[in-house]
């Protein structure tokens, strides 16, 4: 039986944690993640799961602690935000290419500089080429719920690589909402025990963990790499649909709000896709004929579903809570386009750059972009490409 | 699933190598002969040596094999020729030739 209760991201993380029990979590505090190890070392203190925490001195620790604890057969997980995920760089790419299923929460907070501690997905989008699998979460609800299925997708043989789950600092993390949970036993029967097949800690079937590799095999094993990148396509969908049939919610790569007969389409990714569903409900109101793609899954990047789900509309608003700092877009504004051209679909595509470093991103705005998608379809408006969305600027963008 | 690595070698196909290069098996870099890549070759001087055993500690490689208190000749499967050994003796027992 779920249970209805009001948490915030952090909390309910915390609990999916704690529901999942895992063997180690070494971590370092930063804002806005600074909660989860916390809450996670008072449920520890109070008897109410028995996780190895280790209190680390850096993130570059606390990840290296996490690779060392996997490869010696634990379930392992950390948290970070922000130049947590930048500290870990280097492991990040250790922790996936070793093939470890580590679970990561990501809390996500812009990079330095200037610095600053609200939301914006500079921190997972640096992250987003080091092979781990990315999914992010619009609320505290899907926090919780991507917590609990990361561990079947990390886990699964064709996988076996580590999960990132994402949710927006302060605006997820800190922000209290209505959120049901799922009891204990249905949680850890959903997860599953961990029983590795091969670890470290092993009594007579001795391995060697990330070997040093010569060229004759290096580039066979970034492609295998890449390969279980392709294969966890499968295990997301799977594990989505058991979610689905158990809890009763949930997407798989992307939720289609409203799409199914829209003109325009606004491409978003975490919290701020709540608010452009609520400027879809007001202009379909008016009669306009607009939905919402809140992608999911980043990476594996799916490329070929979200072209289909592109291909009938008029104009996509591709956003991006990043900028890449290449004189053409963010992430999703690279990423998206060469899915459609790609998959043969030249859909009208704009992107606009918004809410970095926690910028406000109001259902105005929202409906703004929708109406100015409208424009350029009807009235052949000229719209520079990768505007910065309620950007002070004498240029009056 | 355990695979016999001594059955991979650099002609085999992406599909039959090991998850992430995982090893199963220990002590496998006894297989690995970094000889190979020696430019220079120490050469032992038996007569000149006085069983001192100031070189086998610093050789890097573990190349210098000492059994009962005496060392014996070099592994030339593993040394990489850096000539620290010769440094290190001080009865000029050890020459590096090219």
């Amino acid at each position: 039986m779920s249970k209805k209760d009001r948490m915030s991201g952090n909390e309910a993380v915390a609990y999916a944690i704690r529901q999942v029990n895992p063997d180690v979590m070494p971590a370092f505090p930063i804002t806005p993640s600074t909660e989860i190890p916390q809450l996670v070392s008072t449920y520890i203190a109070n008897g109410e799961m028995d996780t190895e925490f280790i209190p680390v001195e850096s993130e570059h620790s606390s990840m290296s602690a996490a690779v060392g604890a996997e490869a010696a057969g634990a379930r392992s997980m950390t948290a970070t935000s922000s130049c947590g995920l930048a500290f870990m760089w280097e492991e990040l790419l250790v922790a996936a290419s070793n093939r470890l299923p580590i679970v990561l929460t990501l809390v996500n907070r812009t990079l330095s500089g200037p610095i600053n501690i609200n939301c914006d997905h500079s921190d997972g989008m640096g992250a987003r080429d080091t092979g781990w699998i990315q999914i992010y979460a619009e609320n505290n609800q899907e926090a919780y719920d991507n917590y609990i299925q990361a561990f079947p997708i990390a886990e699964d043989k064709r996988v076996h690589l580590p999960v990132m789950v994402c949710q927006d600092g302060f605006i997820t993390s800190h922000a209290v909402q209505n959120i049901l949970l799922e009891d204990d036993k249905d949680v850890k029967e959903f997860v599953g025990e961990y029983h590795p097949e091969e670890f470290l800690l092993n009594p007579g079937k001795p391995v060697a963990v990330g070997p040093y590799a010569v060229s004759n095999y290096s580039m066979e094993a970034k492609y295998n790499q890449e390969a279980a990148m392709i294969r966890s396509r499968e295990v997301i969908k799977e594990v989505a649909a058991r979610f689905r049939e158990k809890f009763g919610r949930g997407f798989d790569f992307f939720e289609e709000y409203r799409c199914e007969d829209a003109d325009y389409i606004m491409l978003i990714m975490g919290s701020a896709a709540g608010t452009a569903k609520q400027a879809a409900d007001d202009l379909r109101d008016k009669g306009m004929k607009v939905g919402v793609l809140k992608l999911r899954v980043f990476r594996p990047f799916p490329a070929e579903e979200i072209a289909a789900a592109l291909s009938k509309c008029k104009a996509v608003a591709v956003m991006d809570r990043c900028e890449s700092y290449n004189g053409h877009g963010g992430p999703l504004a690279s990423e998206v386009p060469a899915a459609l051209f790609m998959n043969k679909v030249y859909t009208e595509v704009v992107n606009y750059v918004y809410g970095l470093a926690g910028r406000d991103f109001t259902t105005e705005t929202a409906a703004g972009i929708f109406e100015e998608l409208e424009d350029v379809v009807e009235n052949k408006k000229q719209v520079r490409q990768c505007t910065y969305v309620g950007l002070r600027s004498k240029e009056g963008q | 699933m355990r695979t016999d690595i001594s059955n991979i070698n650099e002609q085999s196909p992406c599909e039959d190598l090991t998850e992430g290069l995982m090893i199963f098996a220990g002590g496998t870099s006894k297989q690995f002969k970094t000889g190979e890549w020696r430019v220079a070759t120490p050469v032992f001087d038996k007569d000149k040596c006085k069983q001192c055993l100031l070189c086998a500690p610093v050789c890097p490689d573990g190349c210098i094999p000492v059994h009962d208190g005496r060392r014996e000749d070099f592994d030339m499967d593993h040394c990489k020729g850096c000539g620290i050994c010769e440094k290190a003796c001080p009865f000029g027992a050890i020459t590096m030739t090219s």
